[in-house]
C-alpha cells in the first residue's frame, strides 16, 4: 500500500526531472509558496522540495527536482509505479498574494520551479507578471513554455547567450527597472548570490522585494532550528517563519554559509552511491 | 529461592551495566537489566504496602498498581505483572527505563526507612522486556465500538496514554503524527543507548493491536486543518509537545556547527545520522564540544557526542552541580563515560573562523544570587570574568517551548504567556470538544506526566462524549 506513487515523470533538461505524485491530502491544502519534505526510504534523508503544482480532485502534487547530489539523483532514477516512502506538507506560509499592479519575477535554474505558482496566482489576481527566468546554457532552459502561458512577458536569459537574452537574471532586471518600468513587487528564487544581487537592485529602486530562502531543512515543522536564518538582525526559522522573507532585510551571506555546512559530508555521501550505482546495484 | 523469605532484605539487587570505555563506543544500551532471579529477588523485597495506602502509587503519575504487580513478579508470575502494570500505563518498558524514579515512585517507597528503596523502575522495565522477548502479550478487552471518533494530535507519550486508554473505552481512535515516525520525543529525542527504538516501536504495536491507528505525515494545522478534526470527530486531544528549541540570543550563534539539542538529536536519532553514509543524513563528528544546558537534553547530547567520536566533550551550566535539572542516574553515567563538567558559567558570544565555522564559546563567570521567581537561586554574571574555551561544535540545551505550528490555524485557542495552551482542570481548551495535555500545556516536563495527562484527559473526554460537558 505505498501511498505516495509516482504516476508521471518527465525529463526537463539534464538533470532535472518533473514528478506527478499521489498525494491527496497535501493537493487538497496545497497553496503557492509552500513546500513539502521527502524521504525517498527507509535509510533516506528529508529534503525539502517546492510544489510546483497541484490538483486537489485528482489528488496529485507535482515536483521539479534539480540532480545536485545523492538524495536529488537517488529520487531521478525513480520510474512511474515506483513511490517515495514518505511525503510531509504543504508546509510553509503561502506567498502573500495581492495586487500590486505590475510584479517582476526572477528566478535561476531551478528556481524558476518555485516561482512558477507564485506568478500565476498573482497574474490570476490580476497583476501584470513579467518573468525573468535565466539559466547557464540553452539545453539547460525549462519551463519557459509554463511561463509564457501565465506571464505578460517572458525574458529568458543565458549566461553564455546560447539562448535568448545573453547574461544574468540581474542584468535583465537592472535594465527592466532603469527602462522605467515600476513594479510594485520582486519576487526572487534561486541560488543565493543571484537572490543577494536581486535585492541589491531593487533596494537602490526602493522595490518591495519577496525572496523564497532555501537553507538546510530536517523536519520542516519548526523542532529543529537547523533552517535558522538572518533576517533584519532577528534569527528566524525559514520552515514556519518562510520561505518567504522580504529579501531587503535578509543577511544572505549567513545564508550561503550555511548552505555549504556539509559539503564534505555531501561529498562522502554522492561518492559512496555513485560507486553503488556503477557497480549496478 | 527469596520469595516469601521473612527477613527484611536491606540491599537492592545490584542491576548491570556495560562498562564506560566499551559503551561509549557504541550506540547501544548502557543498562543491561534484571534476570528473572534477580527480578524475583527484589521483587520479594516489597513490603506489600495495601493499594489504598501504599505511597509508591501515590508518586506515579499514572498510578501503576506498584504492590499488585511486585507480587505477581516475586512469584514468577511475569504475565500477570504485565497485565496489572497495563491497566493503567501502556508503555511499561519505556518509562521503566526513562521515569525520574527517584523523584517519583521510589521516592515514596517506605522501604527508604529502613534500607534501599524498592527498586521499582527497573522491574517495571523487567516485566516489559521479558514479556517482550517470551512473546508474552496482556490480554484487553476492547468493548464494542460506541461509534464515537475521536483525534489524537501528536503521537508522544501524551498523545498514545490518551489514544489507549480511550480505545479501551470502546471509542474509534485515530492519531496523526507530524514525523514520519511515531513516538515524540521517545523516537527524535531520547538516544539509542537509553531507550532503544525497538522497544518504542514494539510498545507501538500494541497500540495498533487494539485498534488505534496512528497516520504519519500529517501536520494538523498544515496538511489537515483543526476545523477539518473538529467536524469528522466528535473531540480532539492535542498533545503537540514542546519542540520548538530557544536558542541563546548572543553574537556568533548562527555559526556553521552551532546545533539546538533537538536537531542535534533528531539527526543522530531519528535519521540514525550515527551511521552515516549507510544512512543519508550528515552529521559533523567534532573533535572539542561544549553543550550548554544542566537537563536531561544536555546529558543526552554530550553523551551522543561522545558516541560520535569526540574526544572532549564539556558540559556547560550556569548554576551549581545540584541545580542541575537531569536525572541523577543520567548525570553519573555521563560522568563515568568521561563528559567534562564547567559550572558557574554562561555563554556571552560564539567566536567564529572566516568561514563561519565556531571556533571557541566566550564564557562569563557567574556566581548564585537570590532564589529567582521558580525557587531556584538566581546566576549571576561576575563582571570581568570572561573567558575562552576553544571547541569545534556547541549544542545549545536550554530548553524548548511548544510547538506553535498549529497554532496559527486556530486563534481562539487560548495560550499562556509561556505559549503553553491553557486547560482547565479537566484538560479542556478554551475551544469546545479540544482537549489538550503533557509538554504542550506544562512546557518541558517527563515522559510519565505527560502520560499522567493523557490518562485523566481521556476520562474527562469521554465524560464530554456522555455529557456534552
Ligand atoms: C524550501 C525549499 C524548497 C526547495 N525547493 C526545491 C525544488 O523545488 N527543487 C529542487 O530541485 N530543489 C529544491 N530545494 C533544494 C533541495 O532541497 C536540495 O537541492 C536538496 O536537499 C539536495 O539534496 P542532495 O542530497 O541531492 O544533495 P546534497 O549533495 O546533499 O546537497 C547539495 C546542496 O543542497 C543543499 N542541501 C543539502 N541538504 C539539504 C536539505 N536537507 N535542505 C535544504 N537544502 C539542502 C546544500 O546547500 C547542499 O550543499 C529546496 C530547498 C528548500 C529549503
Ligand atoms: C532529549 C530529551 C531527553 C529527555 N529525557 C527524559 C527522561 O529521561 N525522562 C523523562 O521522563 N522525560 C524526558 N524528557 C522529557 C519528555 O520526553 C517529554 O516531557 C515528553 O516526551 C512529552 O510528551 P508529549 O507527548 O507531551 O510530547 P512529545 O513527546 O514532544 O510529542 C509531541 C509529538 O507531537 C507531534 N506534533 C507536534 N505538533 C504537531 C502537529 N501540529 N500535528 C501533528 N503532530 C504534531 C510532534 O512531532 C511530536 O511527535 C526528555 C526530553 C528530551 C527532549
Ligand atoms: S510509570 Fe514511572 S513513576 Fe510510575 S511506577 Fe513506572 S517507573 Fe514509577
Ligand atoms: S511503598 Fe515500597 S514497599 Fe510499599 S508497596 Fe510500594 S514498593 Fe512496596
Ligand atoms: S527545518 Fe527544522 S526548524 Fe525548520
Ligand atoms: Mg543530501
Amino acid at each position: 500500500m505505498p501511498k505516495y506513487v509516482i504516476t508521471a515523470k518527465r525529463k526537463l533538461a539534464p538533470r532535472v526531472n518533473w514528478f506527478r505524485i499521489q498525494a491527496p491530502l497535501i493537493a487538497r491544502r496545497a497553496q503557492p509558496g509552500q513546500f513539502v519534505i521527502v524521504r525517498l526510504h527507509e535509510k533516506g534523508e528529508r529534503i525539502p522540495l517546492t510544489l510546483f503544482d497541484w490538483n486537489a480532485n485528482e489528488g496529485f502534487i507535482e515536483l521539479v527536482v534539480q540532480e545536485v547530489g545523492k538524495t536529488t539523483m537517488e529520487m531521478g532514477r525513480y520510474n512511474v509505479g515506483d513511490h517515495v516512502l514518505n511525503i510531509t506538507g504543504p508546509l510553509g506560509n503561502p506567498t502573500h498574494i495581492d495586487m500590486y499592479g505590475v510584479v517582476v519575477i526572477v528566478c535561476g535554474g531551478v528556481g524558476s520551479a518555485v516561482c512558477y505558482p507564485v506568478a500565476k496566482a498573482l497574474r490570476e489576481r490580476g497583476n501584470k507578471v513579467i518573468s525573468i527566468i535565466g539559466f547557464r546554457t540553452r539545453e539547460l532552459v525549462i519551463l519557459e513554455e509554463e511561463f509564457r502561458r501565465i506571464s505578460d512577458e517572458v525574458i529568458v536569459t543565458t549566461d553564455d547567450g546560447s539562448y535568448g537574452v545573453k547574461g544574468f537574471t540581474t542584468d535583465a532586471l537592472r535594465s527592466l527597472l532603469e527602462s522605467g518600468v515600476k513594479p510594485g513587487l520582486v519576487y526572487t528564487a534561486g541560488p543565493v548570490i543571484m537572490m543577494k544581487k536581486v535585492a541589491e537592485i531593487t533596494r537602490r529602486h526602493g522595490v518591495l522585494t519577496y525572496a523564497s530562502l532555501n537553507p538546510i531543512m530536517v523536519d520542516g515543522t519548526g523542532m529543529c532550528g537547523a533552517c535558522r536564518v538572518t533576517v533584519e538582525g532577528r534569527t528566524v526559522f525559514a520552515c514556519v517563519d518562510g520561505p518567504d522573507f522580504d529579501a531587503h532585510k535578509v543577511d544572505f551571506d549567513e545564508l550561503a554559509k550555511r548552505l555549504a555546512q556539509y559539503t564534505e559530508e555531501e561529498r562522502i555521501a554522492l561518492e559512496k552511491y555513485l560507486n553503488t550505482v556503477s557497480r549496478g546495484g | 529461592m527469596s520469595t516469601g523469605g521473612s527477613r527484611v532484605k536491606k540491599k537492592r539487587v545490584p542491576v548491570p551495566r556495560r562498562e564506560p570505555a566499551e559503551r561509549i563506543r557504541d550506540f547501544n544500551e548502557v543498562v543491561l537489566g534484571y534476570t528473572l532471579e534477580q527480578a524475583m529477588e527484589e521483587a520479594s523485597r516489597c513490603l506489600q504496602c495495601p493499594l489504598n495506602f501504599a505511597p509508591c502509587v501515590k508518586g506515579c503519575p499514572v498510578h501503576v498498581n506498584i504492590p499488585g504487580f511486585l507480587r505477581k513478579l516475586r512469584e514468577g508470575d511475569v504475565k500477570g505483572a504485565l497485565e496489572i502494570i497495563m491497566e493503567t500505563n501502556p508503555l511499561p518498558g519505556i518509562t521503566g527505563r526513562v521515569c525520574p524514579q527517584e523523584e517519583q515512585c521510589e521516592r515514596n517507597c517506605i522501604m527508604g526507612r529502613i534500607g534501599d528503596r524498592i527498586n521499582i523502575g527497573k522491574l517495571e522495565r523487567f516485566v516489559a522486556d521479558y514479556a517482550r522477548k517470551h512473546g508474552i502479550r496482556p490480554e484487553v478487552k476492547i468493548p464494542p465500538s460506541t461509534g464515537k471518533k475521536i483525534a489524537i494530535v501528536g503521537s508522544g507519550p501524551a498523545g498514545l496514554t490518551a489514544a489507549a486508554e480511550l480505545r479501551k473505552m470502546g471509542h474509534e481512535v485515530r492519531v496523526f503524527e507530524a514525523l514520519h515516525e511515531p513516538g515524540g520525543v521517545l523516537v527524535y529525542g531520547i538516544p539509542e543507548f537509553r531507550l532503544p527504538k525497538e522497544i518504542v516501536r514494539y510498545e507501538l504495536e500494541y497500540l495498533s493491536k487494539i485498534g488505534v491507528e496512528i497516520l504519519t505525515d500529517v501536520v494538523v494545522g498544515k496538511t489537515l486543518s483543526l476545523r477539518d478534526l473538529l467536524t469528522e470527530y466528535d473531540a480532539v486531544f492535542l498533545g503537540t509537545g514542546a519542540g520548538t528549541p530557544n536558542f541563546l540570543n548572543i553574537p556568533g550563534v548562527n555559526c556553521l556547527n552551532i546545533y539546538s539539542a533537538n536537531e542535534f538529536l533528531t539527526r543522530v536519532n531519528l535519521m540514525k545520522a550515527y551511521l552515516f553514509p549507510e544512512y543519508d543524513t550528515p552529521i559533523k563528528k567534532p573533535n572539542r564540544v561544549a553543550v550548554i544546558g544542566g537537563g536531561n537534553t544536555a546529558m543526552d547530547a554530550a553523551r551522543s557526542a561522545l558516541r560520535l567520536g569526540s574526544r572532549e566533550v564539556y558540559v556547560l551550566y550556569r548554576r551549581t552541580k545540584e541545580l542541575m535539572t537531569a536525572r541523577q542516574e543520567e548525570v553519573e553515567n555521563a560522568e563515568e563515560e568521561g563528559v567534562k563538567f564547567m559550572f558557574l558559567v554562561s555563554p556571552v558570544e560564539f567566536v567564529c573562523d572566516d568561514k563561519g565555522r565556531v571556533k571557541a564559546v566566550r564564557l562569563i563567570k557567574m556566581r548564585l544570587g537570590e532564589p529567582g521567581r521558580d525557587g531556584r537561586p538566581r546566576p549571576i554574571p561576575i563582571p570581568g570574568s570572561e573567558f575562552e574555551l576553544e571547541v569545534d561544535a556547541v549544542i545549545i540545551a536550554i530548553g524548548q517551548t511548544p510547538n506553535r505550528i498549529l497554532f496559527k490555524d486556530i486563534p481562539e485557542l487560548k495560550l499562556t504567556e509561556k505559549g503553553t495552551i491553557v486547560v482547565d482542570e479537566k484538560y479542556r481548551t478554551t475551544v469546545k470538544g479540544v482537549f489538550a495535555g503533557g509538554d504542550a500545556i506544562r512546557g518541558e516536563s517527563t515522559v510519565v506526566k505527560a502520560m499522567g495527562d493523557g490518562w485523566k484527559a481521556a476520562r474527562s473526554i469521554d465524560e464530554y462524549l456522555k455529557t456534552g460537558e
